[in-house]
Order: C-alpha cells, then structure tokens, then sequence
C-alpha cells in the first residue's frame, strides 16, 4: 500500500515537472519566435528604406538639420568621454602593465584599444543613447500624434521623409564621432601616461607608431559605419512601432538604445572575426607586441 | 437600417452627377478585433457626408481606410471608379494631391513654424514657388481667419482652436476635391466649435468639393452634411445587421424609431446605465480589481 501511494506521488511529481518544462520551453519559444519575428520586421524596414535611398534623394532642408543633430549637437560629449576613456586606460594598464616592467609599451596597448574597438564602441554607444533613443521619441511622438498619417496624407511617404535623411546621418557621420572618439582618446591616455604617470615620451610615442597600424584605424572606422546603420535602423523602426500614449514612446525610446546596444556588440564580434581573418590573410606574420 | 430615398437626400441646387468614391464589402480586423464588417457606400460628387456614432465604432478607421492610411482587410474602395488600394505608391501619391485631411488634433509638424506647415503640401508635390507659396499661405491662413502673423510661430504657441484652422488651411492649399475631417469640433468650446462648423460650410460653398466629416457632435452633424450615415460598434450589431444603422438626411433623423439612433442623437444614455447598475450592483471583491492599479493609491 505504501509503495502504491509513493509510485502515486512520484507519478504526480513526474506530471508536475513536465507540466513545467513544457511552459518553460514552451515560453522560450514563444520568446524565439517573437525575436524572430522582429527581425525580419526590422529587415524589411531597413529594405524600404535601402529602396527609397536608391531611388529618390532626400530633400537638402530635410538633410541638414538631421546631420546637425546628429553630428555637431554629439561632437562635445564624444570628445569628452574619448578623452576619460583615454585616461582610464592608462591608469587601468599601468597598474597591470608596471608589475611586469612593461609600462613603456603602454602606448601601443592604449592606443591599439583605442583605434581598433573603444573609439567605435564608444561613438556607436553615445550615438544610440543621445540619438537613436531621440529618434525613436521623435518619431515615436510622430505617430501617436497622427503626424506621420499627416505626411502619408500629404503624398509624402515617411520612410522617405524621416528615416532615410537620419540613416545617411548616421553613417556618414559615425565615422567622423569615431576619429574624435580615438583622437580623443589618444590625447587622454597620452596626457595621463605621460604628464601623470611620468612614462617617457619618446617611448611612449615610438610604441604607438610600431604597433597601431593603418588596418587598426581602418577597422575602426569600417566598423563604426555598421555601428550607424543598425542605429538609425533600429531606432526609427522602433519609433514607427511605438504603441499609443507616453508610456509607448517611453519604451520605444528605451527599446531602440537596448535593441541598438545589444546588435552593435553582436556584429562588433562578427565583424572583428572577419576583420582579423583578412589581417592575417594580407599580413601573415602579423605585428608582434611583446 | 433605415435608408431614406436618394430623391430626398439631394438637394436640387446641388446635383450630385457622378459618383466619386464607393467602398464595398469593406472589412477591417485590427489585431485580433474586428472594426468593420461589410460596409458598402456611395459618396457623389459634391456630396458633404457626415460619418457618426459613438467612440470606438469605426468611424475613423472607415475614413482612414477611404484615403489608404490604413488598408482594410478585404473589400475595394474605388476613388473615381479606381481602386485606391491598388494603387502603386507613386500613383497614390499623385493622388493624395486632390485630398485634404484635417485631423483630429491638427497633427501639424512640431519641428515646422505654422508657414512651413501650411506651405507642406506644395512644398511636397514640388510646387514650391517661393514667392506664389507666401501668398498662397496668407491666402489660406486668412481664409480660416487667422492673422499673417501667426507663420513665424511654433504649433505649440497656439491654441487648440487656431491650430485646428491651420489643420484646415493646409488640408485646402491643393485645392482639393475630397476633404475629410477627422472631428473637427472635439476639444473645442461651442463659439469655436461653431467657427469651425461655418469654415467646413464656406469651403464648400467656395471650392467644389466633397467632404468626409466624422464627429459624435450631432450639431456639428447637422449643420454641415447634407447627408448623415451612422455606424454602430461591431460587437454590439445582430449577427446579420448592417453596421450602417441610419443612412439619410439630417431632417429624416428625427422621425427615426431605431431606439439606438434616437439614443445617440439625443445624447441618452438608455440601456448603457443599465450596464452601469449592473457593475455597481456586482458583489466586486478586492480581488477583482487590478492590483497594480489599487497600488499607486
């Protein structure tokens, strides 16, 4: 009778674990296909708009407040935060870097960092959050306010008017950010490197030249224009999906700088695999550090 | 429903020679709701139609879906015997040109001064002719009653009023042949609301247009159109029931007999308390309110 009654409990712990798997997978799934679905969504956006780009300009007065937004109003903060990056470096290296008597090679390790991944990353990541989520808002407040029913209205297709003009804007001005962003960077960790922690100048300098190539700086910037284009894609398409009310422009605004974050890191990894495949491809032996 | 005879809808002063826009079997589920269910209609020419019934039957959505902002689910809207939805984007866009679209909150463009905005459309269809466009611009902005001076200024520095006349203003700057309006008078005082109901009037005294006006504002309804149809939400209409439930002149609304039109023409309530009753009458338990809403309190 006991082992009766224990098969049966067992038996409905069994069913209850099952029970919860499944929701749990089933759960996951519906998370997947979610995800998928939006996806496809944002790629279907971004062909229209790749279509409308080929096929008809935008207008110059559309075009020139959208790269001031985007180019000059982000200039001083990117500069900024390049130059702290800069600095943290050069104090998060040193400090590794002096336990092993190699703090003279300091420049080339700020400095290839700095060229070949923080600047990109860094740009990319000032430019979602102070104009990817602006523009999804914008946008976002657009729809919610019938303005974009009201350029449809007027025989002017959206697509067109809004996302395209910030589109070029991105990546045509991200690579611009990104020079800053390293520029700044450099002049950061040289000034913490140098002035601060006394490493010798000539060194310092010598390093950087032997070891950050033209492919560094070239990589950066090739990267930094995938950074834009996901950017102003995604932004705008979340801006055009925004849901009614404040709290959907609230969460459009949000989910364009975390969905924008999220993609940047993920083709960041793609691109430096590839990237890094071609380096070795033209330059076998590669530029050896230590 | 009710459908008053078409030689009692027309005015003998305004011949309504050819049909310009004629929707049929049109649906629209939007998620997983349906909005619209098989509705059939045929605006002449010259024809001012008033669109009513309470929140959320669809009167917007049918409007949207007459110029193509929103596609419906199935079923044709043919615009001068074509069917609009299809229509490739540059032949829509050639097209919009003989809309007008007056929105319920204006939804003029926040970025643009009140001139930019009205000079939109031109600007638009490339027919931006610098000095012509000013003019043409005062011209409209004078036409709805407002200052010269009001271009410079941002839609945020007037009052909902004046931005609703702008709204106007650049849905007239084409010259179009449709007009639409998506509640005109809501949100305004009766003084305003009453400006706004002469503008609709001697726009169409003025161009030869056809006009849309969707409203809940019965005076609204009565003093513009010349013809009035009433749709009733989805949900509450009998499996096999028109949604248009009154299709006929403003004057035959008051010998209808359907309760629900006299209901809403004159603004009772009827079997909706009822519904209310039965809500307070329910023994609610705390459970069955939402607690997140019961939390912010």
């Amino acid at each position: 009778m006991r082992n009766l009654l224990t098969l049966e409990t067992m038996t409905q712990q069994t069913q209850r674990m099952t029970a919860g798997a499944a929701r749990g997978i089933s759960n996951w799934g519906a998370v997947v296909i979610d995800g998928l679905i939006t996806l496809g969504d944002i790629a279907l956006f971004a062909y229209t708009m790749l279509r409308w780009l080929f096929t008809a300009s935008p207008k110059r007065g559309t075009i020139l407040p959208v790269f001031y937004q985007v180019g000059v109003l982000s200039l001083p903060v990117v500069a900024l935060t390049g130059t702290f990056i800069g600095m943290v470096l050069a104090i998060q290296s040193y400090a590794q870097f002096h336990t092993i008597g190699l703090e003279n090679k300091l420049g080339a390790v700020i400095n290839m960092s700095l060229v070949r991944e923080l600047g990109p990353v860094l740009a990319a990541t000032m430019l979602a959050g102070r104009v990817g989520s602006a523009m999804a808002a914008v946008i976002g407040t657009m729809r919610v306010t019938e303005q974009i029913d009201a350029l449809l209205a007027m025989g002017a297709d959206p697509v067109h008017y809004l996302v395209v003009p910030r589109f070029l804007a991105c990546i045509f001005l991200i690579p611009a950010l990104t020079i800053m962003a390293d520029f700044m960077g450099i002049v950061g960790g040289y000034f913490y490197s140098v002035i601060i922690l006394n490493i010798d100048h000539a060194q310092y300098l010598r390093n950087s030249r032997d070891y950050v190539g033209g492919f560094d700086f070239f990589s950066g910037i090739f990267k930094s224009v995938f950074f834009g284009a996901i950017i102003a894609v995604v932004s705008c398409y979340r801006g055009f999906h925004c849901q009614a009310g404040a709290e959907g422009v609230g969460k459009a605004a949000t989910a364009a700088f975390v969905l924008s974050f999220v993609l940047i890191l993920g083709i960041d990894v793609i691109l430096n695999i590839l990237l890094e495949a071609v380096y070795m491809m033209l330059w076998p032996r590669g530029a050896v550090l230590f | 429903m009710v459908s008053i005879p078409n030689s009692t809808l027309h005015d003998s002063s305004r011949p309504y020679d050819r049909t310009l826009i004629e929707t049929q079997q049109l649906n629209l589920i939007y998620g997983s709701q349906q909005i619209l269910r098989d509705i059939n209609l045929v605006i002449p020419r010259g024809q001012t139609l008033a669109i009513i019934g309470e929140s959320g039957c669809g009167k917007t959505m049918l409007l949207k879906s007459i110029v193509n902002l929103i596609k419906p689910t199935s079923g044709k809207v043919l615009y001068d015997g074509r069917d609009i939805h299809a229509l490739n984007n540059v032949e829509m866009t050639k097209l919009r040109r003989k809309f007008g679209f007056v929105f319920q909150n204006a939804a003029l463009f926040d970025s643009m001064t009140i001139g930019e905005n009205v000079a939109f459309p031109l600007v638009q269809q490339g027919l931006d002719l610098t000095r012509n466009t000013e003019k043409m611009v005062i011209e409209r902005l004078n036409e709805v009653g407002l200052p010269e001076s009001v271009i410079p200024k941002r839609p945020s520095q007037l009052s909902g009023g004046m931005r609703k006349r702008v709204g106007l203003a650049r849905a007239l700057i084409l010259e179009p042949e449709l007009v639409l309006y998506d509640e005109p008078t809501t949100g305004l005082d009766p003084i305003m609301s009453d400006v706004i109901n002469e503008l609709i009037l001697r726009t169409r005294q003025k161009y030869p247009v056809t006009s849309i006006v969707v409203t809940h504002d019965m005076r609204t309804a009565k003093k513009v159109a010349d013809r009035i149809i009433m749709l009733y939400p989805f949900p509450r209409l009998e499996p096999n029931e028109s949604q248009i439930i009154y299709d006929g002149p403003p004057s035959g609304l008051e010998y209808i007999e359907d309760k629900r039109v006299r209901q809403f023409v004159e603004g009772e309530a009827g079997e909706r308390l009822m519904e209310l009753r039965r809500w307070s009458d329910a023994d609610l338990t705390p459970s069955q309110f939402p607690q997140d809403s019961l939390r912010q309190f």
